[in-house]
C-alpha cells in the first residue's frame, strides 16, 4: 500500500473526528476505504490483511441474481461504508447517555431498552450506524468468565479467539455479499461462552440504521465453548427514507460439543412505503456451525421489515448426533418481497434438522420460502422434519414454496409438509360479528398462524412480537 | 327493539329479501320458518351487517340507524349471530378467541377487560351451566369440531357475551336430541324482559323447547303469514304450500 494515501486516510480520521454530527468515510468502495475503515478502528495489521484479501476476493465475484425479488442495480461506488455519531470521543457509558431518537425508536416498538433493561435483565448491545455504542451488564457477565462485547472490542482484547473462528464458518470466498461484509464490516457483537457456562441472562444487539446513504455491514461471531449454552437475541430498525438501503451482515455461530445457542431475530427494518418506495434491501448471510458432538443451533426469526429479506440462516451439522432447528415468520405487506429459508447441512451421524416456516403475504407482497436439507454419504441416520405453511391476505399476493432435498444416504428419514391457506372473507365477518374490528381480527388469526414459531420466543420477546404481527399487518385489508 | 320496514336485499341481480316489515319488541321471542331460498339466511346475514348486498329500506335497531354501524359495531351494541356455519380459524385457541371478543365488547362499552384468569373462571362457569364440556376452550376454533360441538359453541359465546338482540341461524340444523335440549336451554336460560330473539328455523322440533311469541313465514322474501306458535305445527303438518 502506499504510504500517502495513508497519510490522507489519517487526514479524513482527524478531520472528522472534531467538529460534524457524524464521521463518515467518503463514499465508494476501495481498498482506501477498507484502510480507512481498519484505520479508524484501530485494528491490528491481520485484520486489515483479512479485508483486502475479501476486497481481492470480491473482484472475482458476481452479485448473484437467481432470487425472485429482483431489485434495480445496487451503485456499490455511491455507498458510504463507514458511518458513526460523532460522540465516539466520550462514548456514552449507559443508556441513559444513548441518543434519544435511538430509545425513542425502541419504546414506539414497544421495545423500551431502560425498561427491558430494569425489568428482564438483559443484556444489550446496541450498534447504531457503523459502530457500537453501547454494551450493558458486561462486569456481571465477567464474572462468570462471559465475553459479551462490540466486535471491535473483541478485535482488539479477544484476539486470539476472533482469529480462530472469524471466517470460520461464512469463509472469505462465499458469495458475493457475504465477502463484501468481511471486506468492510463496521460493528456488531461478539460473544464467547466459556465452558460449561449456561449464560445467567439474555444477550441481545440491537441493529440500527441512521445515517442516509449509508450501508450497514456488521459482523457478530457467537462461541460456545464445550456444555455452554447462550440464549441470543437481535431486533433491528431504521428510520423512514426514499433510498433503498443496504444491509448485508454476517453471523456466524459455533457450538463445540454438548453446547447450545438459541438465536433470535426480530427483524423490522423500514419496509419502505405503501407504494413500495424506500425501505432496507436486508441481505444476510447467517450460518452456524454445530461442530462439536450434542451441540444444537436453533434459529429463530420474525422477519416483519425491509423492502427485501434474502436470507437463509443456515447449520452445519458437523458433530455427531447434533441439532439444527429454523423456525420463521416472514411476514410481507405491501409491495414488500421476502425470499428466505434455511439450509441444512448433514454431515455427522444421526443429526437431526427441523424446519417450520410461516409465511405471510399481503397487499401486493410477494413470499418465497427457498430451502435445502442436504444429507451427506457419510451422515447416518440423519433426520430433517420440514414444515411450511403460507398465509394470503387478500388476492394480490404471493406465496412460493422451494424446498430442496438432496439425500444422499440410505438411512435417512425426511418429512415435508406444506400447506397454503388464505384468511377468507367469511372467517373475518365471523370475528367482525364476534364485536372485534378488521385490523383485531387479522391479528388473531395471524398470531394463530404463527403461534407454533412465536413459542421459540425468549419469553420477554414473544409478547413485542405478536403485537409487532399485528402492526405490520395493518391495513391489509379492507 | 328492532323495528325492519321495507327492507329489500340483492345480491348479484338477485332480488332476495323484497319489502320485508317486522317488528320485535324487548323480551319478545319471534321464530321465522320458510322453505329454502326464501331468504332467511339473507335476512340474518343484513341484520349482522355483511357486505355484498345491495339494501334498500332501512331498520331501527335500539331507535338507532342500523346501518350506520360497522359489523363489530352492531355486536358491541348487543346484536349477536349464531351463524349456521360457524368458522374454523386454524391456531386461534378456542379460549383466547372468547376472550379477545369479550373484552373488545366489554371496552367498547367502556367497561373493565378481563384478565387471563378471571375470563378462565367465567367461561368455565357458563359452560358448566349449559352443560358444554369445558374441553372445547383448549381446542383451535371451531377446528374438527363435531356440527353439534360448533353449534354449542355458538351458543356458550351467546351466553358470554350476554347480547341484547339474538339472532338465531339454523342453530337446530343437524343436531341430535341431546345437543337440541343444550340450545334450547341456552335460549330459555338467557330469556329475559330486556333480550329479544330471532329464530330462523327449518323445523318446529326446537320450538317445543323455545316457545316463540309470534311465528313468520318467510316466503319469497318476505312475511306471508305471521301467527302465534300454533302456527309452527300446522306448517309441520301441511307444508309451505298452502300459505
Amino acid at each position: 500500500m502506499k504510504e500517502k494515501e495513508l497519510e490522507k486516510l489519517k487526514e479524513y480520521k482527524y478531520g472528522f473526528s472534531t467538529d460534524i454530527e457524524n464521521i463518515k468515510a467518503p463514499k465508494g468502495l476501495n481498498k482506501k476505504i477498507i484502510k480507512f475503515i481498519s484505520n479508524i478502528k484501530k485494528e491490528p495489521q491481520w485484520m486489515l490483511d483479512w479485508r483486502l484479501k475479501a476486497y481481492e476476493r470480491l473482484q472475482q465475484l458476481k452479485e448473484p441474481d437467481w432470487q425472485k425479488p429482483k431489485f434495480p442495480k445496487i451503485d456499490y461506488q455511491n455507498l458510504y461504508y463507514y458511518s458513526a455519531p460523532k460522540s465516539m470521543k466520550d462514548k456514552p457509558k449507559n443508556l441513559d447517555d444513548l441518543d434519544p431518537k435511538l430509545l425513542e425508536t425502541y419504546t414506539k416498538l414497544g421495545i423500551p431498552l431502560r425498561e427491558q433493561k430494569r425489568l428482564n435483565n438483559i443484556a444489550v448491545d446496541a450498534v447504531f450506524d457503523s459502530v457500537s455504542v453501547a454494551t450493558t451488564f458486561k462486569e456481571k457477565l465477567t464474572e462468570k468468565g462471559i465475553i459479551f462485547c462490540s466486535m471491535s472490542e473483541a478485535i482488539e482484547k479477544h484476539s486470539e479467539l476472533v482469529k480462530k473462528y472469524l471466517g470460520s464458518v461464512i469463509p472469505l470466498t462465499d458469495h458475493y455479499f457475504a465477502t463484501l461484509n468481511s471486506a468492510v464490516f463496521t460493528d456488531g457483537s461478539f460473544v464467547y461462552i466459556p465452558k460449561n457456562i449456561r449464560c445467567p441472562m439474555e444477550l441481545s444487539t440491537y441493529f440500527r440504521i441512521n445515517a442516509s446513504g449509508t450501508g450497514q455491514f456488521e459482523r457478530t461471531l457467537i462461541i460456545a465453548d464445550e456444555g455452554s449454552y447462550v440464549s441470543y437475541l437481535e431486533g433491528c430498525t431504521a428510520p423512514m427514507r426514499d433510498e433503498n438501503q443496504l444491509h448485508a451482515a454476517n453471523v456466524e455461530l459455533i457450538a463445540l460439543d454438548n453446547a447450545e445457542i438459541k438465536y433470535s431475530t426480530v427483524q423490522n427494518w423500514y419496509p419502505g412505503d405503501k407504494d413500495g418506495k424506500g425501505g432496507i434491501y436486508n441481505f444476510v448471510t447467517k450460518r452456524g456451525a454445530c461442530r462439536g458432538k450434542n451441540s444444537k443451533i436453533s434459529w429463530t426469526q420474525v422477519e416483519t421489515g425491509s423492502a427485501i429479506t434474502w436470507k437463509y440462516p443456515s447449520c452445519i451439522l458437523q458433530g455427531d448426533n447434533s441439532i439444527g432447528e429454523f423456525y420463521s415468520i416472514a411476514i410481507t405487506n405491501n409491495y414488500q418481497k421476502a425470499d428466505t429459508g434455511t439450509k441444512m447441512i448433514h454431515l455427522g451421524k444421526n443429526t437431526k434438522s427441523k424446519i417450520i416456516s410461516k409465511g405471510i403475504s399481503a397487499g401486493n407482497a410477494d413470499n418465497t420460502y427457498r430451502g435445502l436439507v442436504d444429507i451427506n454419504s457419510k451422515s447416518l441416520n440423519a433426520r430433517n422434519y420440514t414444515q411450511c405453511d403460507s398465509l394470503l391476505i387478500g388476492n394480490k399476493c404471493g406465496a412460493h414454496t422451494i424446498p430442496y432435498i438432496k439425500n444422499k444416504n440410505f438411512s435417512s428419514n425426511l418429512e415435508h409438509e406444506a400447506t397454503t391457506s388464505k384468511i377468507s372473507d367469511e372467517q373475518l365477518f365471523y370475528c367482525n360479528q364476534r364485536g372485534l374490528n378488521q385490523e383485531e381480527a387479522v391479528s388473531l388469526i395471524v398470531n394463530g398462524f404463527c403461534k407454533e414459531v412465536l413459542q421459540q420466543l425468549p419469553m420477554e420477546f414473544a409478547v413485542e412480537a405478536q403485537k409487532l404481527v399485528g402492526i405490520s399487518l395493518e391495513g391489509s385489508v379492507g | 327493539m328492532l323495528n325492519i320496514s321495507n327492507l329489500s336485499a340483492t345480491i348479484e341481480n338477485k332480488k332476495i329479501l323484497n319489502d320485508l316489515n317486522l317488528s320485535i319488541k324487548a323480551g319478545e321471542i319471534h321464530a321465522i320458518m320458510g322453505p329454502n331460498g326464501s331468504g332467511k339466511s339473507t335476512l340474518a346475514n343484513v341484520l349482522s351487517g355483511k357486505k355484498g348486498y345491495e339494501i334498500s329500506g332501512n331498520i331501527k335497531y335500539q331507535d338507532k340507524d342500523l346501518f350506520k354501524l360497522d359489523i363489530e359495531e352492531r355486536a358491541h351494541q348487543g346484536l349477536f349471530l349464531a351463524f349456521q356455519y360457524p368458522l374454523e380459524i386454524p391456531g386461534v385457541n378456542t379460549s383466547n378467541f372468547l376472550k379477545a371478543s369479550l373484552n373488545a365488547i366489554r371496552k367498547s362499552n367502556g367497561k373493565k377487560e378481563f384478565d387471563a384468569l378471571e375470563f378462565l373462571k367465567i367461561v368455565k362457569k357458563k359452560a358448566k351451566e349449559l352443560k358444554i364440556d369445558e374441553k372445547i376452550l383448549n381446542r383451535q376454533l371451531n377446528v374438527g369440531f363435531s356440527g353439534g360441538e360448533k353449534k354449542k359453541n355458538e351458543i356458550l359465546q351467546m351466553s358470554l357475551f350476554e347480547p341484547k338482540m339474538v339472532i338465531l341461524d339454523e342453530t337446530d340444523s343437524g343436531l341430535d336430541i341431546d345437543a337440541l335440549k343444550i340450545v334450547a336451554n341456552g335460549v330459555n336460560t338467557l330469556r329475559d324482559k330486556d333480550r329479544s330473539f330471532l329464530i330462523i328455523t327449518h323445523y318446529q322440533r326446537l320450538l317445543e323447547y323455545i316457545k316463540p311469541d309470534f311465528v313468520h313465514v318467510l316466503m319469497q322474501g318476505k312475511i306471508a303469514k305471521t301467527g302465534c306458535s300454533e302456527l309452527a305445527l300446522e306448517l309441520e303438518k301441511a307444508g309451505y304450500e298452502k300459505i
